[in-house]
């Protein structure tokens, strides 16, 4: 280990906290909570989660997203039928008035497509959701490690 | 008019006989179904090949206990999900946790190459094995653990999908089925039922 790596450390050992505080978006009466997605070692399609919650008096609907890092992003669903998982493209996932909608693993998802670059741990991007209300919203999102079943924010 | 009456009983004499022959039938279903197929016909002979490119088969594994999952590397959701919960749980049961070996069966060995593997699984544990094979290689095993796979319908091209069984199966040291999780498993849920068979 060098100079050079322990800068790096303190380096992100300053950035991480501060990209987990900062991990709230507002827009309109949306709140957005906590976007992350995993690390991988290579280009495969991850999955982007988060929880958006509503609290105007107007139903809202995610309709898409997109983002720099990703050729295409998609809204997906995942689906149980006889124990088989199926996923499946949505047209918009639904934010009910006084509610929410939770994008989590085995439920809806960001499906990102065409990566850049690998995702590595602790890497943050822009995605830019499309709401049919409030329009384009964008957000932080965090990656955390290639097997976490849920944000650690 | 006796007569239809007579036909009449008879029709329903034979139903009731129908109905009792179908409860008994399924009475007899159930008591050897659930005796069978849940525990011993899971798992079987299998060969391989890692992701350092090496053929293997279940004799390889013999001395500790599996923690299996079908997958494939392209999935975005499930499979790092189901990764990430063996991967947790193992490490919920530290020391101990050395005793299982958790394996990624790949049901998509047209991508999914040894090389691809190999960085795929050391990001969720370094202990992670990635088997993969010929299409008929791994027909054969996802036949043993029945486990199901297809290409999604409709799908072209390098981005399909593929539809999936979900299930983590425990094996013994022998390689004889214990038990299996869903999808919703926890980690600690898992690392529970592993303790009981250490």
């Amino acid at each position: 280990m060098n100079r050079r790596h322990l800068l790096l450390i303190a380096a992100a050992c300053t950035l991480a906290p501060l990209a987990a505080a900062a991990h709230e978006f507002k827009a309109g009466d949306l709140v957005i909570h906590h976007p992350w997605a995993r690390a991988g070692a290579q280009t495969r399609p991850g999955a982007g989660y988060v929880v958006i919650e509503n609290h105007g008096a107007a139903a809202d609907r995610l309709t898409g997203a997109e983002s720099r890092i990703a050729e295409m992003v998609e809204l997906h669903t995942h689906v149980m039928e006889n124990g088989v998982a199926k996923m499946t493209q949505v047209e918009a996932i639904d934010v009910p008035a006084g509610g929410k909608a939770e994008l989590k693993p085995h439920g809806f998802h960001l499906m990102l497509m065409g990566l850049k670059q690998p995702l590595a741990e602790g890497d943050t991007f822009p995605v830019t959701l499309v709401f049919e209300r409030a329009g384009k919203v964008e957000v932080t999102f965090v990656t955390e490690a290639a097997g976490a079943t849920e944000s650690a924010h | 008019m006796s007569s239809v009456w007579t036909r009449r009983a008879l029709i329903a004499v034979l139903l009731a006989a129908l109905v009792l022959c179908g409860i008994l039938l399924f009475k007899l279903y159930e008591r050897y179904a659930g005796e069978d197929s849940g525990s011993a016909d899971i798992g079987g002979p299998f060969e391989l090949v890692n992701q350092d490119g090496k053929t293997v088969t279940e004799a390889d594994f013999k001395g500790k206990l599996l923690l299996i999952y079908f997958g494939y590397t392209y999935c975005p959701d499930a499979c790092p999900t189901a990764l990430g919960v063996m991967a947790a749980a193992l490490g919920k049961l530290d020391v101990a946790g050395e005793r299982v070996t958790p394996i990624l069966i790949s049901i998509d060995p047209a991508r999914d190459t040894p090389e691809a593997l190999k960085d795929y699984v050391a990001a969720f544990h370094p202990r992670l094995v990635g088997l993969t094979g010929s299409e008929e290689q791994v027909a054969k095993a996802a036949k043993a653990y029945r486990a199901f796979y297809q290409k999604q319908p409709g799908a072209t091209g390098e981005g399909y999908l593929m539809d999936h069984s979900t299930l983590i199966y425990l094996m013994d040291a022998e390689g004889k089925f214990l038990t299996y999780f869903g999808p919703q498993a926890t980690p600690d849920e898992v690392a529970e039922a592993i303790r009981r068979y250490l």
